[in-house]
């Protein structure tokens, strides 16, 4: 059972150092929803043995909404604003994939340090989680377009969501309907802002966002 | 004195295989581009063409010239004969060998490198400073990679360390030795061995103004060298050790048959990349080995 739990954030894990390394935009969205389907299918190996609708529900709904509406609404975003597919990078891939690695092994090597429960000791859920949260930081610090920054918010939503996982048994419903709803409606907002952006300053660089003007 | 016997066996056995590797990679980017292609054994003989011929030596070098060729093919001739092959064993082997195959292959890139500046051509500098500059980056995934075989088995020894299978991260080992493997050979994502442009050259761009033996001891070197890195990729990943003789020996040869395949299909399907991003590709596979020293230390320590 561990075993393929562990396999499956490993995947995880690898898809972050992907979207690390990766100089365009389509791949780093399509490594962003790929780890959110992949995440997407964590309850139902969590709780196998009592499925019942609910976790059905999250499962579908997580699958659905990171899988395939946020990347179509960022893919259209970024046709709309008619952008360039190269990322620039204010840390280049290779410092960003070292450090993604390190942190992964840091987050490996905290984790064991950490006073978890014991039918979570096992698991790579902790170290996953502060892994992705690390790799969304770095996309966030480190790239100057919008849609990767973006791309980088969702990845570390993606760990947040990881480390949720660990509490499934006491989180409402409600809670993990209320974040994915939050995340689709932040993503639609900023794929108008995406197009303002570009209309304003022809160009979707963060770096013009900086000065003031009248 | 059945020693005396087995050794020659070897040493004919590398060295009369390893030519065989490149005419494969060029029968199947031949057959992928639908063309007919040269002769599997072509390279045998423009070996043996290039034996005849007379050495044309600039008065400018020294004798390293024709030293460092010949001191690089034996280091790699040696590291052949470190390589375990199945449950046979190396040829010789002892309590860290694999510190010394590690070593010679440097050795043989260094003469290699040192032989090319001997003419003092400004295109052999630029191919030896690519060529030395990628070498560090691949070198770090292979010490990642020999340091999570060495986690898994316990031992230092290429025997007992190549003997099992590599458990639980052999797929991130089989992937990051291949990128080693077509790095340090020089093959398409790296480098194009066709290629005849000077400027984007790096193994080709050293051995530009070598002729005769000399130069066909560099490319017996360099195929010596591919079978190698197949060989080793073979035994990392499977259980050859473990088989009974006649099975290890077909499954190695199957193995290094479709590693061998493998690289002429990507050489047929990708492009080269750009020089600057191969620093990335390097550090993808020494981070794949990375993982999977991480996984063997994982998986040792439960």
């Amino acid at each position: 059972m561990n075993e393929t739990l562990n396999l499956v954030v490993g995947l995880a894990m690898g898809l972050n150092l992907i979207a690390l390394g990766s100089s365009r935009l389509p791949t780093l969205i399509r490594a962003m929803s790929l780890q959110g389907m992949v995440l997407g299918v964590m309850p139902l190996l969590l709780e196998h043995e009592r499925l019942d609708w609910r976790i059905l529900l999250v499962a579908f709904a997580t699958m659905a909404g990171k899988g395939v509406l946020i990347p179509s609404l960022l893919r259209r975003a970024m046709r709309a604003a008619n952008i360039e597919r190269e990322i620039e990078p204010f840390i280049g891939f290779v410092p960003s994939l070292l450090l993604g690695a390190g942190g992964t092994i840091a987050a490996m090597a905290l984790a064991r340090g950490l006073p978890l429960l014991p039918e979570h000791a096992g698991t790579l859920l902790v170290p996953g989680s502060l892994a992705s949260i690390l790799t969304g930081f770095i996309l966030l610090i480190g790239r100057a377009k919008a849609i990767s920054q973006v791309c980088g918010y969702l990845i570390l939503e993606n760990g947040i969501y990881l480390f949720g996982l660990l509490l499934i048994h006491s989180t409402p419903l409600l809670v993990e309907s209320g974040i994915l709803l939050d995340v689709t409606v932040g993503v639609f907002i900023i794929g108008i802002i995406v197009d303002r952006i570009q209309r304003a300053f022809d160009s979707l660089d963060t770096r013009k966002l900086t000065t003031l003007r009248e | 004195m059945i020693f005396i016997p087995e050794l020659l066996l070897r040493l004919a056995l590398w060295l009369l295989l390893a030519p065989l590797l490149p005419g494969i990679i060029n029968k199947v980017k031949a057959w992928v581009a639908g063309r007919r292609g040269p002769p599997v054994l072509q390279l045998y003989y423009d070996l043996a063409k290039l034996w005849r011929k007379g050495v044309v030596m600039s008065q400018l070098a020294s004798p390293g010239f024709i030293i460092g060729p010949a001191v690089a093919w034996t280091a790699l001739l040696g590291a052949a004969l470190l390589m375990p092959l199945g449950p046979a064993g190396g040829a010789v082997s002892f309590h860290g060998d694999v510190l010394l195959l590690i070593y010679l292959l440097a050795l043989a890139r260094f003469c290699t490198a040192w032989a090319a500046m001997e003419t003092g051509s400004a295109f052999e500098g630029m191919g030896s400073a690519r060529e030395v500059s990628y070498a560090v980056l691949a070198e770090a995934a292979i010490i990642a990679a020999v340091l999570s075989l060495i986690v898994h088995t316990g031992s230092v020894s290429l025997d007992t360390m190549l003997s099992p299978s590599a458990g639980a991260g052999a797929a991130l080992l089989a992937a990051g030795l291949f990128l080693v493997l077509l790095a340090e050979n020089c093959r398409v994502p790296f480098d194009d061995p066709n290629t005849h442009l000077e400027l984007t050259m790096i193994h080709e761009a050293m051995i530009l103004d070598h002729s005769g033996p000399p130069l066909a001891a560099i490319l017996h070197g360099a195929s010596l060298k591919l079978l190698l890195f197949s060989v080793l990729l073979v035994q990392a990943v499977l259980p050859v050790g473990e088989l009974s003789p006649f099975a290890s020996a077909g499954a190695l040869a199957a193995g290094v048959l479709a590693v061998t395949v493998g690289v002429g299909l990507v050489e047929s399907l990708l492009a080269r990349l750009a020089f600057k991003r191969v620093p990335l590709l390097l550090i993808t596979a020494f981070l794949l080995c990375l993982f999977a020293l991480l996984v063997a230390w994982k998986g040792g320590a439960q």
